[in-house]
């Protein structure tokens, strides 16, 4: 765990403790209960956006995703009677390909990731309205899936599966971003992507897998969403969630520059929102605040990182320079760097 | 010392390369030959062809005309994996780490050791493979540093250990010691001994000559992109390779001032920079000379001129400009008072490169050419078109993007935008890097008629030649402090470098 990881964990106790001092109900089973359900939605997708943004780039279509693949997945599974495994399985394939046609279009046509990933918020919400006619997606009344629901809505131990499915998913996530060689080289790619393909990586490959891992993340997401609601608006489903997801991201130490992020910090990234978003709730202030709030914190969250390093940053540079100068006289190259090195 | 001379073989032969790009012939038939286990300098005046050279040897671009012969193989085109396979490698002078893995994986990069049913990284062992290399370059740190956390010298040492891994025949460093000490240097010295007796052959690419006379076997000389002539390892010395690398009298560059010099134009008194924040500086500008500013890299001359220019803070101390005090906070208010920069990276700070040569000309001072808040289009491409004359640039129509001009026309650019104002003093930051010689001394002329005509004239070079040549007074910067000032009789190659260093 990195000392990054390990500060954000202690704000996370930190705001907890001081929402819970003023409303006790903050760890009622039921309110841990909701907020590790939301964390396990927000998370999965959060995950994904997390290798996109290592690479230095950005997905922005992850809301419409959701909302085009919900909408799918429910008329799939309610008005034509797919059985849901296969339902699932075609939706996953969908994400895939969308991802696939992201990461093709940056890496082949030298498109930037924004404006590939904005088109793709249009045009997937615009698809997901006019494929509805504007109406809402829903299951047939008293329809129902044991298996599928518990899957996706059933508690084990009170704990929500979203909150399983996230925790599984993001184990993964760490051995492929930490421990695999993939992982490493979309470390390397996002820090220096010329250099990278000097050094013999398929940088392209790369960059490509980390918007098919982003979007495949993003359309299981979008199954437990639509689980979730019960029922798909096509133009309120999902809005703003890409948005939650690179907020995850940063505060959990991504640059959006690239290189520079872990696993375990976008899911305390993502486990900070909720709880704010909790917070709101819990403390009485009017919700239309949530965004203000949200907002002011990871803007305090990143100025403060960004002091703090800079600050290091100052100190080790003085450290490298030695033992200030006494009258000029005595030049002496202080291999003060070489002691730094041993922890 | 090198017993067996002649059991030397040819590793790599460049036989009749050139190379054109359009409109520019950076090398012409140029044919080099590297034996195994030889320390071979290149050495040429910036934008002599060296860069590309090495590029064509990296593989990164490929050669108009001619080819490489690699172990009786003829290459016409080399591809970047060719280069590496044969067992090319580089030490860079920006150097291609990652600052955000650890040694050993900086050093195996795209080489991975994987281990286990799943195939993952196996950073133990990769940790284990590297220790020994780093031991054999004489590195203090261990595999597990973060490379964040090395200075520029241990990066380097870094780079060796990961040529030596990829069992790199050649190893071209490309001024490898531009950025380190001297002991670091000195390290550098016996790592590079250590390769020669390995076998492993070296073309070390540098401008400082007391080092290549110290290291090299054989000097390789490029001049405007052709080959110059070469020195035997009985033959280097510090004369006879500037002869070959300029071709010329190295006085020849000196147009003496119209006049003897005046008043200070400019001048610092116990100035301290944020930059240099230890360093007190202080030294006059005088009315009618050329002052030149040395200083080996990392001196902060840089940061002075930017300080001076209002891009960094001047933490305190006096600035007089003509008699009068002087402060820029900001770039905006320098050029109000007349004082300009020509930056040293003319690409990323000098100009606007995708935008038209009329508007780069014009870009400080559109203030005079609008009304009511709208740019007279007539007026900025007038004044182009003006200093499109005054200066020779050469474009076919001055609404082309800056980008498609070759350097020396685009320093023209830079420097036609602070001649159409009115200069009171001009810094000029490595004003002839990488341009043509031809160009190069247009812009000595430039600065001796900005000299005579009253302008204050500062001029940060590395390039020695440059400096000894075109100064009129040379002071020299060593850790942001001004370590001494040289009057032209005590011009030399060796009391600049004495002062750079603070040897004895």
């Amino acid at each position: 765990m990195h000392k990054k990881d390990l500060g954000l964990a202690v704000l996370i106790i930190l705001v907890g403790a001081v929402v819970y001092l003023q409303n006790p109900l903050f760890l009622s089973p039921i309110n841990l209960g909701n907020t590790a359900n939301l964390i396990g939605l927000f998370g999965l997708f959060a995950i994904g956006q997390g290798f996109v943004i290592m690479t230095g780039g950005i997905d922005l279509s992850v809301g419409s995703m959701i909302a085009l693949l919900g909408v799918l997945f429910v008329d799939m599974v309610g008005k034509f009677g797919v059985p849901w495994p296969v339902a699932i399985l075609v939706i996953l394939v969908i994400g895939t390909l969308l991802g696939l046609a992201h990461g093709l279009l940056i890496t082949r046509l030298r498109m930037q990731p924004f404006v590939v990933t904005l088109c793709g918020l249009l045009i997937y919400r615009g698809v997901a309205r006019g494929y509805t006619g504007e109406a809402t997606a829903g299951f047939p009344f008293g329809a129902n899936y044991p298996t599928l629901e518990w899957l996706t809505i059933g508690r084990s131990f009170g704990v929500p599966h979203a909150f399983f499915a996230m925790i599984i998913i993001g184990v993964i996530c760490w051995f492929v971003l930490h421990r695999s060689v993939f992982g490493r080289h979309l470390q390397a790619v996002g820090k220096n992507e010329d250099a990278a393909r000097y050094s013999g990586i398929r940088t392209g490959f790369v960059i490509t897998a980390a918007y098919v891992i982003c979007a495949a993340l993003t359309a299981v997401a979008a199954v437990y969403f639509a689980m979730f609601t019960r029922s798909v608006q096509p133009s309120s489903h999902g809005n703003f969630y890409e948005l939650y997801a690179i907020a995850a991201a940063v505060l959990g130490g991504f640059s959006l520059r690239g290189g520079e992020g872990s696993i375990i910090g976008v899911v305390l990234g993502a486990v900070l929102l909720q709880e704010l978003q909790n917070l709101v709730n819990l403390l009485g202030i009017p919700s239309s605040l949530n965004f203000a709030v949200m907002g002011a914190v990871i803007l305090a969250g990143v100025l403060a990182d960004q002091q703090f390093n800079l600050y290091r940053a100052r100190r080790r540079a003085t450290a490298a320079l030695g033992v200030p100068n006494k009258s000029g006289s005595a030049r002496h190259q202080t291999p003060a760097t070489t002691n730094d090195l041993t922890p | 010392m090198m017993p067996k001379e002649d059991q030397k073989r040819t590793l790599l032969a460049l036989e009749n390369i050139s190379k054109a790009y359009t409109g520019v012939v950076a090398l012409s038939n140029v044919s080099m030959a590297v034996m195994s286990g030889e320390v071979l300098a290149l050495i040429g005046e910036n934008g002599a062809g060296k860069s590309t050279l090495m590029k064509i040897l990296g593989g990164v671009i490929q050669p108009s005309s001619g080819h490489i012969l690699i172990d009786e193989v003829r290459y016409d085109r080399f591809s970047v994996t060719e280069s590496q396979s044969v067992g090319i490698a580089f030490v860079h002078q920006e150097l291609n780490v990652f600052d955000n893995l650890d040694v050993a994986a900086n050093m195996f990069l795209g080489r991975e050791k994987r281990a286990g049913f799943l195939r993952l990284l196996d950073v133990k062992a990769m940790r284990a493979a590297a220790e020994p290399l780093l031991r054999r370059v004489g590195a203090s740190f261990r595999p597990d540093t973060p490379v964040a956390d090395l200075s520029l010298a241990e990066r380097q040492l870094l780079e060796i250990a990961k040529a030596l891994s990829i069992q790199a025949r050649l190893i071209i460093m490309d001024e490898p010691t531009s950025s380190l000490t001297l002991s670091e240097t000195k390290t550098l010295m016996t790592v590079i001994a250590g390769l020669k007796a390995k076998g492993i052959a070296v073309i070390y690419i540098s401008h400082r000559l007391s080092e290549i006379a110290e290291c090299a076997d054989r000097v390789f000389v490029l001049r405007d992109g052709k080959a110059a002539g070469e020195l035997g390892k009985g033959e280097i010395n510090h004369d006879a390779m500037i002869r070959m690398m300029i071709g010329r009298d190295l006085n020849s560059l000196y147009a003496p001032p119209a006049r003897a010099p005046g008043e200070p134009i400019l001048s610092l008194k116990a100035v301290r920079t944020r930059a240099k924040p230890r360093a007190l500086v202080e030294f006059d500008v005088h009315d009618g000379e050329i002052l030149g500013v040395a200083g080996l890299v990392g001196a902060g001359r840089t940061e002075l001129a930017e300080a001076i220019f209002g891009i960094d803070a001047i933490l305190e101390g006096e600035i007089m400009l003509a008699g009068k005090p002087f402060r820029a906070a900001c770039p905006r208010d320098a050029i109000d008072a007349g004082v300009y920069l020509v930056p040293e990276d003319r690409k990323r700070t000098g100009l606007v490169l995708e935008s038209p040569v009329c508007e780069n000309i014009c870009l400080a001072d559109l203030g005079s050419m609008s009304s009511g808040g709208f740019v007279s289009r007539r007026l900025v491409k007038a004044r182009a078109e003006d200093q499109r004359a005054k200066l020779g640039i050469r474009t076919t129509d001055v609404m082309r993007n800056a980008a498609e001009l070759s350097g020396g026309n685009q320093q023209k650019v830079v420097l036609g935008k602070w001649l159409s104002m009115r200069p009171a003093l001009i810094i000029f930051d490595e004003p002839t890097r990488g341009i043509d010689v031809a160009s190069k001394v247009e812009i000595y002329r430039l600065m001796r008629a900005l000299a005579d005509a009253g302008v204050g004239v500062m001029m940060i070079s590395s390039d020695m030649e440059e400096v000894i040549g075109v100064s009129d007074r040379i002071v020299v910067l060593r850790e942001g402090e001004i370590a001494g000032s040289l009057s032209r009789p005590e011009f030399s190659e060796h009391n600049v470098l004495k002062l750079a260093v603070g040897a004895n």
